[in-house]
């Protein structure tokens, strides 16, 4: 491990000033951060603490949705009593995730920002576009298991690991976030993420100091939830394919969908075209199979990651039979 | 000294005439408490005045040449006090005592991606790793040899552990034969996935070197850290009192110890190494890949007439360790004619050896797929195809079994299990989303005895002492061997003290191969009749008049405590078991039968064991509890490489591509489902002086046929490419409603 300078922030205004200073990363649950430091993987000359800040609520908005402050650690967000009762696909997708012990010291806000475990980001002796851009991608031809197959680049097909991102796409959280300059801004999840195309390494909007404080929900969205994630084993492993989805069925028809995806994209995968095609059709394997249609239309395997295509509809399937199961 | 070579298999034990009954009695490990308080220390933790930390430097190219090396920016880094590696000692990987040095001496030439090449030396861990990252190799590359082609072996059968099994006319009989079944299938490199990484803490006492390392065995270790450093071994001491797991990898000494040893004589100051988890991978061998070839040939009622399996392992140049495939099936099934060989491809692989249950372990994975395939095509039950296969005495060679009682574990297993409820019909059980399943399996270990000593001493007190080199790799050696002394001397277990792990004590078997517990108990089975029959003489009786209890001698109606009766004085005996004529005149193993009730999820394909069921046969039972625990470890290891385990090696690199507890998927808790486990136990007194059969790779045996088997069972669909992931059952589920 490269040694590095350590402070901690009593405040989010003093965090995001330390943390506009050259290489600096905020440290909250360490988690995914730590891991990388030990491997050199992340090399920062300088750490800013901010586990201690006082962004452990979760608050219920007006307009019934929730705010979430940033430190809040992930076991806690799953068991949060409005979370269990009104966005269970949240709580569910948390509990998807990694271990007890991780799940503890985690932090919703450090949540959306782990690194991809693409196998050849995680070994320095190789070259990676993301961790030394213009270096090549040795997973295109090589072991791609775990990788994408929508949204992927010349560059890069590294997928995004986390499982509470992929529920908050389909909850359209927004995230709030401070600025060294002092000011605040709100960030549709929708608007987080950037594509990898040649530049990898640049993964999110955010800038060199910015802060994620809060994360808002509105209020849940009509119809039953669910989150489906398929991996190698029971537990402890990142997603195959997930499926982040909330159906309403009225009157025999899908009156609301919507619809996110881990495991197949650099990102939370979403696209409204699938859940258009949903909606205002009979539940039932004709209109299922339409929409995974559109959802693969453009899917690109690399090899080993090839049975995601059939096994990224198959679970879109199984999941929309179970959510319309009654009306269907 | 009481020697012992099996060769009195008519005479009565010394445990079998003891009545303290102690032996057998499921006791708590007795290094528990220390272990979960972290009061046990494992050799990183052990604390040295003054100490350094190294940290190992490895190759970035899988195959050519070290052009040059320049360390001067490391040597300048912060807290660093030395860079080695240009010392000619220095290991590729770990060293033993079998292997010619020029597998592991490879200088500047790179043979596998991994490799070590050198040690940076620095006052703290992160300072030696960060400097390790300014260390600048530059390399000449070359093509390596990285997906070798298993059906072209460069090697036909080389020496190995097993010698190839030819009896009778095989292709002739296979030929002619009414059924016949011939299929191919491949399993994938295991790592032995030990909790505790390869470690080492080196000091030297002028010219005496002394390791804390986490090796399988001490004593045996010695020999190889002699070789490797070019000093007397008998200037080498190894202290392991506790090892985090094993499974096969230290039993050959890790790199690291070397590189502290030599960086520490180089520094005048003990040195500290443990390799990272990435790096243990790679350094420390792994299970070679294999692809096997299973045919079987019987007449039209089942019975078979020919078994051949033949299999090619991979393996890096200059070792010489085989992966012994058909260990377990020479002598499971009947038929005359046989045909068991291996063959080698070799790679530019690290090196691959033996991780728990070597040849069973991947071997009955094929083969006991392979009988259950046979059977259904022959329209027979699997067990009752079994059955009537079952040899009177080795197929292989004629000769006697030891202790058999594998129709009875297949009995008592289909009883508990309520396999009468299975349907043969595969997919013919739905449970909501879910295909459930049914499958069983053989389960099979070689036993070996190995020679082994160990000193007892009943002190002036009454209470015992019992010292020999052995180690405790989570196996429960301390506990049995309290067990074994207690009942031998008719003890109470709180007055046995035990003293293992130090290559100073006397020399053991090691922990390896299943025969650690079996042949150190004799041992000590053999010390302690030794004292018992100078108890005897100061009764004047003979010792088999003599009955030890409670801290009590007993004979020729006297009965005195062992206090009065030593008078002050304490006996020591030594005791040395050793295979005798015996242990070639009989076929010794372990036997058991695996039973798995599984799910397949009818969108997905994932797979998830739902109960297992296991009867096993290990001659006596030395601890109910330790011996189910390894049982069941051995069952979750069958799980995992059926299902999870699969060290992937990219083809153009060379590199592990998933060489950390993320990627190299083992079973979680929630993978492993409820294991029901019992014994039917026989003291098999042809095995050994303690009657005891090995148990630690045995659970492993067959456990993954048995879920193979039962997804099939539950979805029609076979596998033979190892493990059975969801991506290859996805395209052939069967079709939803």
């Amino acid at each position: 491990m490269k040694t590095f300078d350590y402070s901690r922030a009593d405040s989010p205004e003093a965090a995001v000033q330390g943390g506009a200073v050259g290489n600096t990363r905020f440290i909250a649950g360490g988690t995914n951060l730590l891991d990388l430091m030990k491997l050199q993987i992340e090399t920062p000359e300088r750490i800013v603490d901010i586990s201690r800040l006082d962004l452990n609520e979760v608050e219920e908005g007006e307009d019934g949705g929730l705010r979430i402050g940033a430190m809040v650690p992930n076991a806690d967000l799953a068991a949060n009593p409005l979370v269990t009762a009104r966005y269970p696909v949240l709580s569910r997708a948390l509990l998807a995730g990694a271990s007890g012990q991780l799940r503890n010291k985690a932090s919703t806000g450090g949540n959306f920002l782990q690194r991809t475990r693409c196998y050849y980001f995680y070994d320095t002796a190789v070259p990676c576009n993301k961790r030394e851009p213009g270096s090549g991608c040795p997973a295109k031809d090589g072991f791609n298991r775990i990788h994408a197959i929508l949204g992927t680049s010349d560059d890069c097909i590294a997928s995004h690991p986390s499982d509470m991102a992929v529920a908050m796409r389909a909850l359209d959280a927004v995230l709030v976030t401070l600025k060294p300059d002092g000011d605040r801004r709100r960030i549709s999840i929708h608007d987080l993420y950037r594509l990898p195309g040649d530049t990898p390494q640049i993964e999110t909007v955010l800038e060199a100091g910015e802060l994620i404080t809060h994360v808002e929900l509105p209020p849940p969205p009509v119809g039953k939830q669910s989150y489906r994630k398929v991996r190698d084993r029971a537990s402890y492993a990142f997603a195959l394919v997930s499926v982040a989805a909330i159906v309403a069925v009225d009157d025999g028809r899908i009156t609301n969908a919507s619809l996110a995806f881990g495991g197949i994209g650099p990102m939370p995968w979403r696209e409204d075209a699938v859940e258009k095609a949903l909606i205002g059709q009979v539940p039932g394997d004709a209109a299922f199979n339409a929409a995974a249609d559109i959802l693969l239309a453009d899917a690109k395997g690399f090899g080993s990651n090839d049975f995601k295509i059939p096994l990224a509809r198959r679970t879109l399937i199984a999941v929309l039979r179970e959510l319309t199961g009654d009306a269907a | 000294m009481a020697d012992h070579t099996l060769s009195s298999p008519e005479r009565l034990s010394t445990l079998d005439r003891a009545v303290q009954r102690v032996l057998g009695q499921p006791i708590d490990r007795t290094d528990g408490p220390a272990k979960v308080s972290g009061d046990a220390r494992y050799s990183f933790e052990i604390e040295a005045d003054n100490a350094l930390y190294g940290h190992i430097l490895t190759a970035g190219i899988g195959a050519g040449r070290i052009d040059a090396i320049d360390a001067d920016a490391a040597r300048a880094a912060p807290g660093v006090v030395a860079v080695l590696v240009d010392d000619p000692r220095l290991p590729a990987d770990a060293v033993n005592s079998f292997d010619k040095l020029k597998s592991w001496r490879l200088g500047h030439d790179i043979r596998f991606f991994g490799q070590a090449i050198g040690v940076v030396v620095a006052e703290t861990q992160e300072a030696a790793r960060a400097a390790a990252r300014l260390v600048d190799i530059r390399y000449a590359p070359q093509q390596g040899r990285f997906t070798p082609d298993l059906s072209h072996p460069d090697e036909i059968e080389p020496e190995g552990l097993r010698p190839p099994v030819k009896t009778g006319d095989f292709d002739a009989i296979f030929a002619g034969a009414t059924f016949r079944y011939d299929q191919s299938y491949s399993t994938p490199i295991h790592f032995p996935a030990a909790m505790e990484p390869q470690a080492t803490l080196a000091r030297w006492e002028d010219d005496e070197l002394i390791l804390h390392s986490s090796l399988q065995s001490t004593g045996g270790a010695t020999k190889a850290v002699g070789r490797a450093l070019d000093i007397d071994p008998q200037k080498v001491r190894v202290i392991a009192p506790f090892v985090g797991g094993g499974f096969g990898g230290k039993t050959s000494v890790g790199a690291e110890a070397i590189y502290a040893a030599i960086a520490a004589k180089h520094t005048g100051r003990p040195v500290k190494i443990v390799q990272t988890r990435r790096q243990v991978a790679a350094l420390a061998h792994h299970r070679a890949p294999t692809r096997q070839r299973v045919r079987i040939a019987t007449d039209a009622d089942g019975h078979i007439r020919a078994f051949g399996h033949h299999a090619v392992i991979a393996q890096r140049d200059n070792r010489s360790f085989v992966e012994p495939v058909h260990i377990g099936t020479t002598h499971l099934y009947a038929g005359d004619a046989r045909l068991m060989t291996v063959d080698l491809a070799r790679a530019d692989h690290p090196t691959s050896g033996a991780v728990r249950s070597p040849g069973e372990a991947c071997g009955t994975l094929a083969v006991e797929v392979a009988m259950d395939e046979a059977a259904e095509a022959l329209g027979l039950d699997p067990i009752e195809f079994r059955r009537r296969n079952e040899p009177k005495v080795s197929p292989a060679n004629g000769k006697p079994f030891g202790t058999r009682k594998l129709i009875e574990c297949y009995e008592e297993g289909a009883r508990r299990f309520g396999w009468d409820q299975r349907s043969a019909k595969p997919a013919s059980r739905r449970e909501g989303d879910w295909w459930i399943g049914h499958g069983m399996a053989a389960a099979i270990r070689s036993n070996i005895t190995v020679e082994a000593r160990a000193t007892v001493t009943l002190e002036a007190d009454g209470s015992a002492h019992i010292e020999t080199d052995m180690t405790d790799i989570g196996t429960g050696t301390y506990t049995i061997l309290m067990q074994v002394v207690a009942e031998a001397l008719g003890l109470s277990p709180d007055r046995v003290r035990v003293s293992i792990g130090d290559s100073s004590l006397p020399r053991s078997a090691g922990s390896g191969g299943s025969f650690g517990a079996s042949s150190a108990s004799s041992a000590a089975a053999l010390a302690c009749q030794e004292i018992a029959g100078k108890l005897a003489a100061k009764l004047d009786a003979e010792a088999k008049d003599l009955t030890l209890q409670d801290g009590h001698a007993t004979a020729r109606n006297r009965r005195v405590p062992l206090t009065e009766l030593l008078g002050g004085e304490a006996i020591s005996a030594k005791g040395h078991a050793k295979p005798g004529k015996h242990t070639d005149a009989h076929v010794s193993a372990s036997y058991g039968a695996h039973f798995a009730e599984v799910a397949v999820n009818a969108f997905t394909g994932e797979v998830r064991v739902r109960r297992m069921t296991g009867i096993f046969d290990i001659g006596r039972v030395l601890n109910e509890k330790t011996a189910r625990s390894q049982i069941v470890g051995g069952i979750v290891w069958g799980i995992g490489s059926v299902l999870h385990e699969d060290g992937v090696i990219d083809p153009h690199s060379g590199q592990f591509v998933n060489p950390d507890f993320g990627e190299y998927h083992i079973p979680t808790h929630a993978d492993s489902p409820p294991i029901e486990v019992h014994f039917i136990e026989e003291v098999d007194n042809l095995a050994n002086e303690a009657g005891a059969k090995g148990v630690g790779e045995l659970g492993n045996s067959g456990a993954g046929a048995a879920v193979a088997n039962a997804i099939y069972n539950a979805c029609g669909i076979r596998v033979h490419d190892f493990p059975i992931t969801l991506d290859k059952l996805l395209s052939a589920l069967p079709e939803q409603d």
